[in-house]
């Protein structure tokens, strides 16, 4: 049953992840990036992450997407539509995708954890908030911190430059 | 082995009852949504002064019951109505979206305890333990809806009330999100029927005068000077400290809710006055019909959520041991399932009342009460509740 629904997830996630890169309306590509998010959602479902699911839709799904799209729409979509495609982009894309692709398959290969089949969680109703939350605010506090003042930072800076006076 | 077998090993005997349970619970909500747009016209026109909808009755029979038949008319006349498409649309979205506005509100009914249980079955479709999270999630995902409409009904006022509606959905979910953390802490779970119980135990949260002990054998008996050493028992100088923060968090969740619903006096996407009917202008029909029922849903939703935090859930006031007189289980059951509903549709009323009382906000103070105000009063609230939390025993 759980593989059958990690393949059912994985395609579908797969397929809308391509519709992001072929299809040509904005929309439709944003569209179809919320529908992988939604689809990879429910593979940390299948692997009991509850939490992580929960705030892959709340985040990216449910905010940041939102935001995109409110973006999107407030562009000239026609001309979009009938931009061309220069043979030095194609080249350029090509050759980041195919380094990526080696990149991502050297490190599978060498990845001793792969071969491992994933053990059942001793207790079906860990709560895993908590055990996110712990290992955030306890073990991991100090760089948990850091990470905050560093988005506060960058917050601060993008106020300061979308500014249209700057004295 | 007979089918009555079948039927009750544990992973199908899970999948029937969660399948009926589902039919079951989708039923009383689409009931309740027919009848709460009845509910808003009638009350409307006890505001406005006028007799509202009161000449539907049964069909052929010429039996008006006070109008009572007119949510069956509606029904009926939005199935047949043409369901005209205008010239220039992006077919796809435009199909879609009514569609995209009614699931999520739908899908938040699946973690929301409605019963304490039948027949052993817990009265909850899904008891995760990140209930309210799941909550956020999928209705954070309602805004789609409304934002595809407004874009690819490809036209300027729709257009703007897509835009409105994103914006203010976007501002208001952060205090919507941040209010309710309070709640957690005290109850220190994120799942909704422990957060029921908790609140059966120790006082609804914007309660905090609870009695201890208390049950309806005592009540039944008539020993006043037992009854009120209940309430002694019960009484603690944290949780009445703690009904400050309770009673921020309740009111800016209630009124987050009101805009994340698109609800007078926040009903700025379909200002009549200014945009016409907003994101859903271009739509007739079903098309139409859908976006109605969504709005609708995502009330009784809200209103669950809300009954569920905040006013004790499916639990009988007063009562810490949920014992009822003389009631026997299935029934009592029941009972539990009243007690939601009747919490929900008061909730309603109440939601029904707020509209033809308040008038509209103006887009900006709608935008700084929710930056300004609401966002700073929730995280300061955070952090009233901490400090009673932890120095007031």
């Amino acid at each position: 049953m759980q593989l059958a629904l990690f393949w059912i997830f994985s395609i579908l996630m797969l397929a809308f992840a391509l519709g992001v890169v072929f299809l040509r309306n904005p929309v439709s590509s944003a569209m179809s990036l919320v529908m992988t998010f939604v689809a990879l959602a429910a593979v940390f479902v299948t692997l009991d992450a509850f939490f992580i699911a929960v705030v892959q839709v709340l985040v990216y799904a449910g905010a940041v997407m939102v935001l995109f799209l409110f973006i999107i729409m407030l562009l000239d979509l026609r001309a979009e539509k009938h931009r061309k495609v220069r043979p030095s982009a194609w080249l350029g894309g090509g050759l980041v995708v195919g380094g990526f692709m080696a990149a991502i398959s050297q490190v599978i290969a060498g990845w001793s954890a792969l071969h491992q089949t994933k053990p059942e969680l001793s207790d079906p109703s860990f709560n895993d908030v908590a055990g996110v939350g712990f290992t955030l605010f306890r073990d991991f506090n100090l760089p948990f911190q850091i990470i905050g003042v560093l988005l506060l930072v960058a917050t601060v800076g993008v106020v300061l430059l979308s500014r249209k006076e700057l004295k | 082995m007979n089918i009555l077998n079948v039927m009750m090993q544990p992973e199908v005997f899970l999948v029937w009852t969660s399948l009926a349970k589902s039919i079951g619970l989708l039923a009383v909500i689409l009931g309740l949504v027919s009848y709460t747009v009845y509910a808003e016209r009638k009350i409307c026109a006890w505001i406005q002064d006028r007799v509202g909808p009161n000449r539907t009755g049964i069909p052929f029979t010429g039996i008006r019951i006070q109008g009572l038949g007119q949510p069956i008319a509606d029904a009926l006349k939005l199935l047949l109505k043409e369901n005209f498409i205008p010239a220039e649309v992006n077919k796809f979205y435009y199909y879609i979206a009514p569609k995209l506005s009614m699931v999520p509100a739908i899908l938040v009914l699946a973690v929301l305890p409605f019963g304490s249980s039948l027949f052993g079955i817990p009265m909850v479709i899904a008891d995760v333990n990140i209930g309210v999270l799941y909550v956020f999630a999928v209705s954070s995902l309602g805004v789609y809806g409304i934002v595809l409409a407004g874009w690819a009904s490809n036209s300027k006022y729709p257009f703007l009330g897509g835009i409105r509606s994103s914006s203010q959905m976007i501002s208001y979910e952060l205090a919507l999100g941040l209010s309710v953390i309070p709640v957690f802490m005290v109850c220190g779970t994120l799942s909704l029927p422990e957060i029921v119980l908790w609140q059966r135990e120790n006082g609804w949260m914007v309660f905090p005068i609870w009695a201890k002990g208390l049950t309806w054998d005592l009540i039944l008996s008539g020993d006043i000077g037992a009854i009120a050493q209940t309430f002694t028992a019960g009484f603690s100088l944290q949780r009445i400290l703690l009904w400050v923060p309770m009673i921020i968090s309740f009111v800016i969740f209630l009124i987050a809710m009101f805009a994340e619903t698109n609800r007078a006096p926040f009903d700025l996407p379909e200002a009549e006055q200014e945009l016409v009917g907003g994101y859903h202008t271009e739509y007739s029909g079903m098309g139409f019909a859908l976006f109605f029922l969504g709005e609708y849903a995502a009330m009784i939703a809200g209103s669950g959520v809300i009954v569920t935090l905040f006013l004790g859930g499916w639990s009988f006031p007063l009562i810490p041991d949920g014992s009822l007189p003389g009631i026997p289980g299935v029934l009592a059951g029941l009972v539990n399932i009243g007690v939601f509903f009747a919490k929900i549709i008061a909730l309603l009323i109440f939601f029904i009342w707020v509209r033809w009382t308040v008038p509209r906000f103006r887009y900006d103070q709608l935008m700084k009460l929710g930056w300004y105000v609401f966002f700073e009063l929730a995280l300061v609230n955070i952090f009233i509740a901490a400090f009673v939390l932890a120095y007031i025993k």
